[in-house]
């Protein structure tokens, strides 16, 4: 825990400014994941390793079955490792019970879902604003800095729209403000174009490009090449390892 | 995420998801009415008896014929032992002999035909002395009670109850008229208070609908039978209800030894207090009580099931919602923290409302079904208590379930 000290309390200075000294935010080492289904085991992930640093801009492409989904949800801290160390800005997960993966997910990752994930029943403003609910930081700063992450977006006059009210694009970028608002170490984003059409795609990739310009670290998971293209470099997963998993990351980089 | 923010976060999604909020409260709404109202009923008719009971008159001894005991069942037999007389109502009411008695009035009463004009109407005739509106506690509203000339001289007068003047004479002023009793004109000198009566306790004859005639002109002229001066039962008045049982000692002695009896278990008479009336009646009662309230405690055992229903499909449909908001930073603790309020909150509304329907219902329906209810604040309280419990264990404990899962498995379920 002692590595956590430094981000328990809320963080409130301005998004994008992020040290230019690169440091790895994402190390795995030799993780595996087998699911049990009665007597069958299936592993899900056989020995992944990768290293993802500070402000790197990182597709992971793969079939569907292949794994990239549960590699997703372990480095999201959203589901543990059977086996393998998972350090995500230092701090080793893979050992971490329940309340210290929730604290993580809450001021180190944000999440952009296939599927938006909004609330329906709370407006823009409110659904952006859970993760800081969730941190303990007070209403006004909550409003506030939902409000400058909704800007950020482009989203300044939807605000107090509720999720039905906007089109699949806008809630996206929702999303994607939501993911921002508590300055996290990482964003990750699960097919985040997979339920848009080719415009509100192409306005959200531009969305992410942009924070990776602004020195954000973004992770993609997809499986459709272009939308892989965007990223800087590309890791492809298949059968629950990393294809030429001898040296993905020298060669990449 | 303190407890300000997990009431509001709480109290939000109970407004939301309305429908589902609205079944619920109305699910307990009905449980605890039901539980209200039927305790109510109950207790009502507990009250009831009571009143009408002590209507009867106060701090009273009634002294029947006959005795029952355990071993050998009824002696001297009801109705052919004409074991009371008058001399023994005479007896009683000697202040040296009974110091702690303050009036007594024989008895005797036999359900007659009254016929008045066109009208008839078959009621209990009570044939007694002036002391027995002392001692019944009544007063008159219209003429007057019989006096001792009255049965000194046999009058053939009667005095009537409310409802039997009305049977009788309808708004005509009864007073001066004349009714027949078995064939026998009499003078309507007088008509008793109203004491209210019961439509529903059959437990106690009504004290409005009867005729009272000088005791003397009862047996001579209407009941006939063997002895003159025999009485079907002395009523006593103690002096106050502290002296009720030493009346009781006083008059069973002095009895027992007018009747030449030296045992107790060999005694020809029966005295019995408005105390033992009251424990029977209350205690029948008592067992209504018992039954409505077991159906009010299905009822709302029905509706704690169908309360559980709701919220274990909300919860289910929300485990979504869950995952996400775990993914964002939600612990175990706080999900469960909020679906606690939201419980509480659709367990104390509906409860409240609940009590608040009861309460109108137990002041609308009496005037519907003639039954009085009283609302016992002890059965309102405890059924918001149980209302609230039935909430927050059918509401948070799937939710804690939901709260324990990983929040990946949350998220991917439809």
């Amino acid at each position: 825990m002692t590595g956590m000290d430094d981000t328990s309390e809320v963080r409130i200075e301005p998004t994008g400014v992020h040290p230019v000294v690169r440091r790895p935010v994402i190390e795995v080492e030799d993780v595996w994941k087998t699911y049990r289904t009665g007597s069958l085991e299936v592993d899900a992930l056989r020995g992944v390793s990768c290293s993802i640093d500070t402000g790197e801009y990182v597709a992971i492409m793969g079939p569907s079955g292949s794994g990239k989904s549960t590699l997703m949800h372990i480095l999201g801290c959203l589901d543990v490792p059977t086996s393998g160390t998972y350090r995500l800005a230092g701090d080793d997960v893979s050992t971490m019970v329940e309340e210290e993966l929730a604290h993580v997910r809450n001021r180190r990752i944000g999440f952009v879902f296939q599927q938006f994930n909004l609330l329906s029943s709370l407006d823009a403003a409110r659904n952006v604003e859970l993760p800081l609910l969730y941190a303990g930081a007070s209403r006004p700063e909550r409003r506030r800095r939902a409000v400058e992450a909704l800007e950020r977006v482009g989203l300044g006059d939807r605000i107090d729209h509720r999720p039905g009210e906007l089109s699949g694009g806008q809630q996206q970028r929702v999303a994607v403000a939501r993911a921002l608002v508590t300055d996290p170490d990482l964003i990750l984003a699960d097919e985040p174009t997979g339920n848009l059409d080719s415009v509100s795609a192409r306005d959200v990739m531009a969305l992410l490009d942009e924070l990776h310009v602004s020195g954000r670290t973004i992770v993609l998971i997809t499986h459709d090449a272009d939308v892989a293209d965007a990223a800087g470099r590309s890791l492809r997963i298949f059968d629950g390892q990393f294809a030429g998993a001898d040296a993905p990351m020298a060669e990449a980089r | 995420m303190n407890l300000v923010e997990t009431f509001r976060t709480g109290l939000e999604a109970v407004v939301s998801h309305r429908m589902r909020s609205t079944l619920t409260v109305l699910g307990i709404m009905i449980g605890i009415t039901a539980v209200i109202l039927t305790v109510g009923l109950g207790e009502g008719a507990q009250q009831q008896v009571g009143s009408e009971i002590s209507a009867l008159g106060s701090n009273l001894l009634t002294v029947t014929p006959g005795s029952t005991t355990t071993s050998s069942g009824i002696r001297g037999g009801f109705g052919s032992a004409s074991t009371l007389t008058v001399g023994d109502a005479a007896a009683l009411t000697s202040k040296v002999v009974a110091p702690d008695v303050n009036a007594v009035a024989p008895a005797t009463s036999s359900s007659e035909s009254l016929v008045a004009g066109t009208s008839n109407w078959t009621t209990s005739v009570v044939g007694t002395d002036p002391s027995w509106l002392t001692v019944r506690g009544r007063s008159m509203t219209e003429g007057r009670f019989i006096v001792s000339h009255d049965v000194a001289t046999r009058a053939e007068v009667v005095v009537l109850g409310a409802t039997t003047a009305q049977e009788l004479f309808g708004f005509r002023d009864p007073v001066g008229q004349s009714v027949d009793i078995a064939g026998q004109p009499m003078s309507v000198i007088g008509v008793l208070n109203t004491v209210g009566s019961s439509s529903s306790s059959s437990t106690v004859a009504n004290p409005d609908d009867q005729a009272v005639v000088p005791l003397t002109t009862a047996s001579a002229l209407l009941f006939g039978g063997s002895s003159r001066n025999s009485v079907s039962q002395i009523l006593i008045q103690a002096t106050s209800s502290g002296t009720l049982s030493a009346a009781y000692q006083e008059s069973d002695a002095e009895l027992l030894s007018l009747h030449r009896i030296t045992t107790t278990s060999g005694a020809d008479f029966t005295i019995t207090s408005e105390q033992q009336i009251l424990s029977t009646a209350t205690s029948v009662d008592r067992t209504l009580t018992v039954l409505l309230g077991g159906i009010a405690g299905i009822s709302l055992l029905v509706g704690g099931i169908g309360v559980m229903n709701i919220m274990l499909v909300s919860v289910t449909e929300r485990i979504r919602e869950i995952g996400l908001r775990k993914a964002l930073g939600a612990t175990p603790r706080v999900i469960r923290r909020q679906f606690l309020v939201e419980a509480s909150v659709l367990g104390t509304v509906g409860g409240v409302l609940g009590a608040l329907l009861g309460i109108v219902g137990a002041l609308v329906l009496p005037h519907l079904i003639s039954n009085p209810i009283t609302v016992s604040p002890v059965a309102a309280v405890g059924a918001i208590a149980i209302a609230i419990a039935i909430g927050i264990v059918f509401g948070v404990y799937p939710a804690g379930r939901a709260a324990k899962l990983p929040p990946i498995d949350a998220l991917r379920s439809e």
